[in-house]
């Protein structure tokens, strides 16, 4: 179980980790009460089954008992009143958090099965592959997520970080993650949201402040590409604003500006393709668009009939988007 | 000679057709008892080859045996089907059989009422699984509901869910939910106004209060469904807004409608479970009871509070503090009074004699598994826990160790129990046990292990998943024990035809129990009772047993 | 079941009735649905994104409570009448009951007419028009079995098929009257009191 990318107790963001200890107080209340209760259980059907040697008299009648009755009601009692006091300042300290003045926002939309990442204060527009810095406990720099749907309700999941907040249409949500530990922390969308809810994967990089902000200039830049000379690449573009591709998708610098599908402006920065469906790669990008129900049966990108030439161009100018 | 063949054989198809014709025609509490029963086990190997088709797709990462649309179909499905056309009827077939025997009545209150309730919950399984053939639509997309068993909106608005699929779920539950407010009426009546003289409320056999309180718990539970059904379906054939989120309507407030059954609907489900166990227990200890009036107590406890925790199942909709706050200590509270129930169950068999027959086999092990089950309910309920908890598999674990590791064990425990007594004969001791070990170890294989999946990540209702993430060995070992519980149920099955007729006679008593319902023949003649019996304490037999120390002088 | 079980030996061994038991049964599980309406109502009162709103559609339907409210009054007269096997006054007072039902009914029917025609509600057009006509309409097809119900008896009546011995029937269906009137009361404050 040490090879378990998204195991709730290995907590590294605040919300995951205080939840994580009272889960572990939790657990040990509830373990203790099994031991005992089961362990009566156990005691009681060893003690007292019939023997062999039973002289088929039947056992003492007893009715009940107010002490005891009294006794076990009580006690569970204190037990209810420890827990929920306790559980309650774990609420607390969670969700009675106000935002800090340094936080990172990002408002994370549900699409039936992508999920769209705009960061309003950097101007980002991104899919499926969340990029946050590191939060210094001693400086804390959290990531504000609001959270939306476009169409269905979903439900934010990357344990590592925190624990489930959904996105449902007409409402906002909110939540917040200060992971402690650079890395990459996968997780997926945990409500039930259609044909692929399965594959509606998530990834989230935690950079060092000096890398998230390198990262953030790259993605903040309008139209970073060198227009290509290459003629394959010219072509790419040409099938890409000629065809449907535009109405759902939008590329910066062309005239693609649709919000139906993911931005692809920067489209090459990440490493999997239709949330987690496969790895980016040309060949998977080909098959993509190719056929996306090959890859994800029943994705709302339609197959677009292109001649394989075509495609090859398409991809060409795909690959071009860092 | 061919000629007398030929007539026997007319004799024969003629005999069968009149005896089809008189079951289809009951009002006999004792033939519809057995008549959902039996349907009960027909879904219950639909819904269970469901489960193992579930279990064959998730038995490998990137499996492809099925297509994410057929999962998300039998995952509704089964849910759908265990709950509403395993569950429920097996629970009322049960109250149906015992309730008149127990309090030494002749019939239900309402015969007729009883025979349209039953072929209304008929009807309404057949509705649903007619939406395979009948949901494809105008649009030609459908087939079987893919929603979930809840049917979050506005996944089921017509903008995502086309077809007619959604509207069979509807009728079919809308219908099978009329069948069970009938039914409760009619419980509650019975109970209420034919009870046999000296039959107090206080001399009520525990199983009859259990169901009243859990028909009381249909009649408040059951109509909120009905209602945002009937919003639903006005939203899918009138253009109204109720959970249309384009048109300002709320998605959470389905939610909230659901779970204001579907929690109380969670207990009706449990609560007859209690009171074979508070029946079957005091029997094979050769004890009463131990504290009836808190047993009845705590029930009545748990049916009002069971109203006030709905929304433990929407931590993670984003809701105030306060709300969270409130509905975790609702929640918790819970624990109390089924803590006592557990207790007084375990004072029961303390001190007595425990006969270790198969019925008593499966209360035992549903003590155990019910303490789990209410234990990983509480780690649900303390609401940060819930939020890494919620929709992955750890609830998943959580609610079948409460429908098949208490529910059901419950049940077959009633089975072996009251099967001579519907039968006339004895269920067969050794299969009994080859079933009560397979389905126990199976049960530990699938469920106990799914608790992990579910801490390391899982969330429920994926159609396939990502190798790597250390749910490969777990999904395996799960996928293997629910085949394990499959030739547990085969043995069961076998037990009850095989005994049918080879079955050691029963006699009216075989077990030396006390309530009413074993004074009579077994089986009982179609009255029932040929003098209407008096009693004088809860125990009648026991009085006529031990006239030298009856039960009367001390309660 | 304010006549709950007497327990004096076997000789008075009194239970309570099985028809009303299952009456107030029924009652209770009506109660459940009508209470969840309600609430629909209420959570979206004013939510509906464009109008018309219920102030600019609704007003007082007091001829229609009027006559429902007194309806109550008259089916009780009725039972009393039955009950001290007066046939012809429980003709009288029944009739009146099924007529004041039916006038309900028909004010009812215009107001909807009205509210389509004038002010363009239907149950699509916002979600005012979605919780107002399915709650009032909830209750006015009570209001219709109930009213099928009591001119089923009157035609009995009429034809002289009623004994004094239904008293306990015709009784329960009182009870049925007395609950749509009370609904009624909560759908007159929610809709048309506190809603405006
Ligand atoms: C038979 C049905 C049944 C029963 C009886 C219960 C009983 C309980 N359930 Fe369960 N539950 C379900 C069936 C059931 N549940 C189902 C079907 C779902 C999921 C539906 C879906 O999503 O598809 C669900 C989901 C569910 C959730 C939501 C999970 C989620 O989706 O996020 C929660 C959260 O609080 C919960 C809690 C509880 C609790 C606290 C109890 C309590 O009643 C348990 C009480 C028992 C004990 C606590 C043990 C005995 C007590 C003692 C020994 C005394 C000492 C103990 C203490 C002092 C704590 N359940
Ligand atoms: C009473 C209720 C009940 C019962 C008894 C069961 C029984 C079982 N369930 Fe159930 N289950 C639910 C209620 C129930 N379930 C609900 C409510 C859901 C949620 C649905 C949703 O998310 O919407 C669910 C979801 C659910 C899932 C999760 C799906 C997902 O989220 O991805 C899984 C996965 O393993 C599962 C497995 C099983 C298994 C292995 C059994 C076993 O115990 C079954 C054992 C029985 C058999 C195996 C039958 C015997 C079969 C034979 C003998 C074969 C012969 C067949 C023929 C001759 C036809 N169930
Ligand atoms: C009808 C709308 C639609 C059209 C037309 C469309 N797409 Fe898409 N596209 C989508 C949607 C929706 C997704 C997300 C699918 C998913 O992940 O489930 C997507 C995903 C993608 C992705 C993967 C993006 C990522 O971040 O992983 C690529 C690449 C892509 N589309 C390229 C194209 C190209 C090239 C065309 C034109 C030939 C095209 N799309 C036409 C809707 C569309
Ligand atoms: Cu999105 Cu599940
Ligand atoms: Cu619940």
């Amino acid at each position: 179980m040490g090879d378990a990318p998204a195991n709730i107790f290995a907590a590294v963001s605040a919300p995951a980790s205080r939840t994580s200890e009272l889960s572990l107080f939790v657990l040990a209340v509830t373990g203790a009460i099994f031991f005992v209760v089961f362990g009566l259980t156990i005691v009681a059907v060893v003690r007292f089954r019939r023997r062999d040697t039973d002289d088929g008299r039947e056992p003492p009648q007893v009715y009940g008992s107010n002490q005891l009755e009294t006794a076990w009601t009580v006690v569970p009692v204190l037990i209810v009143l420890v827990l929920a006091l306790t559980t309650a300042r774990v609420i607390q300290s969670i969700q009675g958090v106000t935002r800090p003045a340094n936080a990172i926002d990002v408002i994370v939309i549900g699409h039936q099965w992508w999920w769209e990442l705009r960061y309003p204060g950097l101007g980002i527009v991104t899919a499926n592959e969340l990029h946050v810095p590191v939060s210094d406990p001693l400086a804390p720099t959290p990531t504000w997520l609001t959270l939306l749907s476009a169409d269905v309700a979903h439900s934010f999941w990357v344990p590592r970080l925190a624990g489930k907040t959904d996105l449902i249409p007409n409402r906002v949500n909110h939540m917040w993650i200060a992971p402690t530990a650079p890395g990459v922390y996968v997780g997926q969308c945990a409500e039930y949201c259609g044909t692929q809810h399965a594959k509606m994967l998530l990834r989230v990089y935690v950079h060092p402040r000096d890398e998230f902000e390198r990262w953030a200039q790259a993605q903040r830049q309008g139209d970073p590409q060198v227009p290509s000379e290459l003629d394959a690449v010219v072509a790419g573009r040409r099938v890409f604003e000629s065809n449907a591709c535009i109405n759902c998708h939008s590329v910066a610098g062309t005239v693609g500006n649709g919000r139906y599908g993911p931005d692809l402006t920067h489209l090459m920065s990440r490493a999997t393709l239709a949330a987690g469906a496969a790895p980016l790669s040309p060949e998977t990008l080909r098959a993509w668009i190719r056929d996306p129900n090959g890859i994800k049966p029943g994705a709302h990108m339609p197959a677009m009939k292109l001649t394989e030439q075509q495609i090859d161009q398409l991809v060409q100018f795909l690959l071009t988007l860092h | 000679m061919t000629g007398e063949a030929a007539v026997t054989t007319r004799e024969v198809e003629a005999r069968f057709w009149q005896r089809l014709h008189e079951w289809i025609v009951t009002v006999d509490h004792k033939r519809l008892g057995v008549m959902y029963v039996l349907y009960a086990l027909l879904f219950l190997l639909i819904g269970g080859s469901e489960a193992l088709l579930i279990r064959l797709q998730l038995v490998a990462p990137h499996n492809t045996l099925l297509a994410p649309q057929t999962f998300n179909r039998l995952f509704t499905l089964h849910g759908t089907t265990m709950v509403f056309f395993v569950g429920m009827p097996l629970i009322f077939g049960f109250a149906n059989y015992l309730v008149p025997l127990m309090i030494g009545a002749r019939d239900m209150a309402f015969p007729r009422l009883n025979a349209f309730s039953f072929w209304m919950s008929a009807f309404a399984g057949l509705l649903l699984y007619f939406s395979f053939l009948g949901a494809e639509g105008l649009y030609g997309a459908g087939s079987a509901p893919d929603v979930g068993w809840f049917a979050y909106a506005p996944l089921t608005s017509r903008a995502f869910s086309r077809g007619h699929s959604t509207d069979y779920w509807i009728l079919s539950i809308f219908l099978s939910g009329v069948g069970s407010i009938g039914t409760a009426v009619n419980i509650i009546t019975t109970v209420l106004s034919r009870r046999c003289p000296g039959m107090t409320l206080g001399k009520l056999p525990l199983l009859c209060w259990f169901y009243v309180v859990d028909s009381v718990l249909v009649l408040v539970g059951v109509p909120p469904l009905a209602a945002a059904q009937l919003m639903l379906l006005a939203d899918r054939f009138l253009g109204a807004h109720f959970f249309d989120t384009q048109a300002g309507g709320s998605a959470v407030l389905w939610q909230h409608f659901f779970w204001i059954f579907g929690h109380p609907e969670v207990y009706i489900l449990m609560i007859p479970g209690w009171a074979f166990a508070s029946e079957i227990i005091p029997v094979f200890s050769r004890k009463a009871i131990f504290g009836y009036p808190v047993l009845v107590g705590a029930v009545i406890a748990i049916g009002f509070v069971s109203l006030s925790v709905w929304a433990h199942h929407m931590f993670a909709v984003g809701m105030s503090m306060t709300a969270n706050t409130f509905f975790m200590v609702a929640t918790l509270l819970v624990g109390i009074p089924t803590g006592i129930k557990i207790f007084n169950w375990i004072g029961t068999m303390w001190g007595g004699k425990i006969r270790l027959a198969t019925p008593m086999l499966f209360c035992i092990a549903f003590i155990g598994q019910f303490l789990i089950a209410g234990l990983t309910g509480i780690m649900l309920a303390a609401v940060p826990f819930n939020w890494q908890l919620t929709d992955s598999t750890f609830v998943v674990a959580h609610f079948h160790f409460m429908l098949v590791g208490s529910l059901l064990f419950t049940v077959f425990a009633a089975f072996y129990y009251w099967f001579p007594k519907v039968t006339g004969r004895m269920l067969d001791e050794k299969l009994g046990k080859l079933h009560f070990w397979l389905f126990l170890v199976g049960f530990h294989l699938t469920f106990t292990v799914m608790h992990i999946p579910g801490l390391l990540g899982m969330p429920r209702r994926i159609y396939t998943y990502e190798p790597g993430r250390g749910w490969e060995t777990l999904n395996l070992v799960i996928t293997i024990g629910a085949f394990f519980q499959a030739a547990g149920v085969a043995c069961f099955l076998v037990n009850l035809v095989r005994s049918l007729h080879k079955g050691k006679l029963a006699g009216p008593d075989p077990w030396d129990a006390w309530t009413l319902e074993w004074s009579t023949s077994s089986p009982p003649p179609e009255y029932n009772f040929a003098v209407v019996p008096t009693v004088r304490s809860r125990r009648p037999l026991w009085d006529l047993k031990h006239p030298e120390d009856p039960d009367w002088v001390y309660e | 079941m304010n006549q709950a079980a007497v327990v004096a030996g076997e000789a008075g061994w009194e239970l309570p009735s099985r028809n009303r038991v299952g009456m107030v049964c029924f009652i209770v599980a009506e109660s459940a649905m009508f209470v969840i309406f309600v609430v629909a109502y209420l959570f979206y009162l004013g939510k509906s994104p464009y109008g018309p709103t219920p102030e600019q559609a609704l007003s007082l339907p007091v001829a229609n409570t009027i006559c429902l409210l007194s309806s109550s009054g008259t089916i009780a007269w009725a039972v009393r009448a039955l009950r001290r096997g007066r046939l012809a006054t429980f003709a009288v007072a029944w009739g009146a009951t099924a007529a004041l039902g039916a006038l309900f009914l028909a004010g009812t029917g215009r107001e909807w007419a009205r509210l389509v025609h004038h002010e363009r509600l239907t149950p699509a057009t916002n979600l005012f028009g979605t919780t107002y006509y399915s709650l009032v309409g909830l209750h006015a097809f009570h209001v219709t079995v109930g009213l099928v119900l009591l001119t089923t008896v009157l035609m009995l009546t009429l034809f002289g098929k009623l004994h004094r011995r239904y008293t306990e029937h015709v009784e329960v269906l009182a009870l049925y009257w007395h609950f749509v009137d009370c609904v009624w009361i909560v759908v007159f404050s929610v809709v048309y009191v506190i809603g405006r």
